[in-house]
């Protein structure tokens, strides 16, 4: 049942990483983007789908309050700050969606919400992963660190990194999704975000080792950990490849893949652990009388509906957004 | 006062939680009247029923992005500023509310989508199914919340086992006898706010002389469903003061103001009363009164707040008045509903101009009265977050620092101020616009994810029509 709840919080976690990454990502590179119809396209990229990938947000931490509650109340509490500018960020550009529309003067007021929002809320996300593999001092099941504990030169380091990671995402989807002028500027953008992206990779990792983070031993202990790593380099030169042939599916399906192999690489290096190296699964775990309660319905039922409704609302939005339509 | 984390933090919750209410207790009863309108559009072919359906949809969308928006911070906030309390609570608070997620998204996203965009494209049958089954979502999410919060106010159904509570019998947490009193109370007053908003709409319409069928269509609709559920509310409501008397005494004494025992007890109908002096002042009271509310009876004895520890009482004051506006919100629109129901069975209430504009100005009225009720039930549960078991001081997270605290709360104050002030201009525009002459398609690029984009055209400029009755 433990495991149950694990794969299901597993899932939701790395379903929200790449669909709402790929909104978040095309936010940051609207930022960018000076050109009006260029934005208009780009919004209309992600308008219709952005509401129902945040779900995924709200879906992972209730399932973390129910089935984890240790970890939801030690994470929440000790990330205070960041979770209130991810959620502040999140909401800013959430209505920036609907409102940007229906103002007037108001617009650059939207557009900065919009774009800004983004950024802050990809940034947070990194920092809090950051702070994560650094490791959060947890004492007696509390948090036991200060109110800036999060903060420090490798947490920030990653903020950048899942930014950049998520504006290839979303230079990807762009990609994907957009025909002419907004599809080349994204092919235009694909190599630079990935050659960043590489180059974030390489100090993360001198700084891991210069730092001696205890993750390291676990890549001593555990070689087929690299498995990951190599599926991750195998994807970034497919998506080189694919991006000199202009296949516009597939950069988009090889960045899914290399952030599923980043997110496994976590995932495996850290395990049993939950919180690295404080909190194990098997500690942090509701009773069994919860989990079970909740196994029955919403596992078993709700869970897959909703697999199944997000296929098909991703289905029924396939094809490419034209370029003249607004998007609303 | 001292600004302590504990207090922002209070003060923070009261604020989101106060703010995102008010959407979904609006959206709850305008899904189950949506589903009515649609049956009655199916049973009699009557064109004016789809306009006004179609109308209240659009600002459904709105109302409902709104309470979506502000209610993605409740649960995060939980376990920010309650790391304790989720901490303990989370095996059973946790789970029911991963149960409101899920069955909210299930329902809720899925079928809303029919309902915006599949008028066209599904049997009418499935349409009117549709509608139901928006409607049975928002009242799933509202049951969950009631569960969650009865089980706060007495708590059943659970042992302490390290430091947490580990649910043993979910049949009991379910099914208590608290939350079948408080989840009806709820669910009535979400139907209520619903029917005056509507009432209220039609009254303004007929006041400036437009849209004629469809505003008596509102305003009868309104007003006779509440001419039937509020003396249904009021007797819920009683049902509610008796578990309050049963199960939460100090919070029952706050309430009637009542500082030492007595028998028979009298009711303090108004007063101020005072915590210095454990007494009240100007205080207007019926003898036996008391008695007869609290226990059925001439002569039973009612416990007063001097009977608790000082540090087991609650607040006095916001109990005592909220309960009493909430109660005065109550009675007028009781009123209301009677007179104009009255009226309106002798053809005389579209030209009763001073009874228009009361109800007109009504509006507000069930907003009042669910916020004030809250209030009554929340700050009446002090000091205890859950009652009796866990205080509020010992589920604040224990390291959070002033600085902190003071920062979020103006924060969120700020983003929801600015997203509330212009979600209320927004729906404003749509009622000032009224239902249009002729039934609006959503837009081809709009899709079920994106409630709020359904009215992104303005009207009539963008939509494209079809005219009414087709």
């Amino acid at each position: 049942m433990v495991m149950f709840w694990v794969c299901i919080l597993a899932v939701s976690t790395l379903l929200y990483v790449l669909l709402d990454g790929f909104d978040l990502g095309v936010g940051i590179l609207y930022g960018v983007t000076r050109d009006e119809a260029r934005r208009r396209t780009m919004m209309g990229a992600v308008a219709p789908i952005w509401d129902g990938n945040e779900t995924w947000l709200v879906v992972a931490g209730v399932v973390l309050f129910g089935a984890f509650p240790l970890v939801y109340s030690i994470l929440m509490s000790a990330l205070y700050l960041p979770v209130l500018l991810m959620l502040g960020g999140l909401i800013l550009r959430g209505v920036a969606f609907e409102f940007r529309e229906k103002s007037g003067r108001l617009r650059p007021v939207w557009d900065a919400g919009f774009a800004g929002g983004s950024l802050l809320a990809a940034l947070t996300q990194g920092v809090m992963v950051g702070a994560m593999v650094e490791g959060l001092p947890v004492a007696d099941g509390r948090y036991a660190g200060g109110e800036l504990a999060w903060l420090g030169p490798f947490p920030v380091l990653c903020g950048i990194g899942l930014s950049v990671g998520y504006a290839l995402l979303g230079a990807c989807w762009l990609v994907n999704k957009c025909e002419g002028d907004v599809r080349d500027a994204a092919y235009r953008v694909v190599p630079r975000l990935s050659a960043a992206l590489l180059a974030f990779l390489v100090v993360v990792f001198a700084y891991a080792l210069a730092q001696d983070l205890p993750v390291m031993s676990r890549w001593i202990e555990r070689p087929y950990l690299l498995v990951f790593p190599a599926i991750g380099a195998a994807a970034v030169l497919a998506l080189a490849a694919s991006v000199r042939r202009r296949r516009d599916a597939t950069p988009f399906a090889m960045v899914v893949l290399v952030f599923a192999a980043a997110f496994g690489t976590l995932a495996v290096s850290f395990w049993p652990y939950m919180i690295p190296f404080a909190v194990t699964v098997e500690e942090a775990a509701a009773p069994h009388a919860s989990l079970a309660f909740m196994f029955w319905g919403e596992g078993l039922f709700v869970f897959p509906l909703m697999l199944l409704y997000t296929a098909i609302s991703l289905g029924v939005f396939r094809g490419k957004v034209s370029n003249d339509v607004p998007h609303h | 006062m001292d600004f302590t984390a504990l207090l922002l933090s209070r003060l923070q919750f009261a604020f989101t939680v106060s703010f995102h209410i008010v959407f979904p207790s609006f959206t709850i009863g305008l899904a189950a009247w949506l589903t009515v309108l649609e049956a009655l559009h199916l049973a009699t072919g009557r064109p004016a029923y789809r306009l006004v359906f179609e109308f209240w949809l659009k600002i459904f969308g709105v109302a409902f992005g709104l309470g979506v928006v502000s209610g993605v911070v409740m649960g995060f906030q939980f376990g920010t500023n309650w790391s304790e309390f989720s901490r303990m609570s989370g095996p059973i608070q946790g789970v029911l509310l991963s149960y409101e997620t899920f069955t909210a998204f299930a329902l809720e996203a899925s079928f809303f989508g029919v309902l915006l965009f599949g008028r066209r494209k599904v049997a009418p049958w499935f349409y009117l199914f549709s509608t139901a089954m928006v409607a049975l979502g928002t009242t799933f999410s509202a049951f969950w919340i009631m569960v969650n919060n009865s089980w706060m106010q007495v708590p059943v159904g659970y042992v302490v086992e390290n430091g947490v509570y580990a649910p043993t019998d979910w049949a009991r947490i379910i099914f208590s006898p608290v939350v079948w009193v408080r989840f009806p109370h709820m669910l009535l007053a979400s139907y209520l706010t619903c029917a005056f908003c509507v009432a209220a709409t039609g009254a303004w319409y007929l006041l400036r002389g437009d849209f004629a069928a469809e505003a008596r269509i509102m305003l009868r609709m309104g007003l006779y469903l509440a001419a039937v559920l509020v003396p249904v509310q009021i007797f819920f409501g009683h049902l509610t003061g008796d578990y309050v008397h049963d199960y939460q005494p100090a919070k029952f004494a706050a309430i009637e103001g009542r500082w030492h025992d007595e028998q028979p007890a009298s009711e303090v109908l108004l007063a101020i009363p005072d915590p210095a002096t454990e007494s009240d002042r100007y205080a207007i009271s019926v003898p036996v009164l008391g008695s007869l509310i609290g226990s059925l009876s001439l002569t039973s004895k009612e416990v007063g707040l001097a009977s608790f520890p000082a540090e087991d009482r609650p607040p006095v004051l916001i109990p005592f008045f909220t309960f009493r506006i909430m109660v005065g919100c109550g009675l007028a629109m009781l009123a209301l509903a009677w007179v104009g129901t009255y009226l309106g069975r002798k053809g005389r209430l579209e030209r009763n101009r001073p009874l228009l504009w009361l109800i007109f100005l009504s509006f507000p009225l069930p907003f009042v009265a669910i916020l004030t009720g809250w209030f009554t039930a929340e700050v009446g549960r002090q000091p205890w977050a859950v009652y009796g078991v866990l205080r509020t001081a010992d589920a604040v997270t224990p390291f959070l620092t002033t600085r902190a605290a003071a920062t979020s709360l103006t924060v969120y104050g700020a983003i929801y101020g600015f997203i509330f002030a212009f979600g209320v201009l927004y729906i404003h525009r749509l009622l000032r616009a009224g239902p249009a002459g002729g039934l609006v398609l959503p837009p081809a690029a709009a899709v079920p994810d994106r409630p709020m984009s359904v009215v992104d055209q303005p009207l009539p400029a963008g939509a494209r029509y079809v005219p009414a009755g087709e």
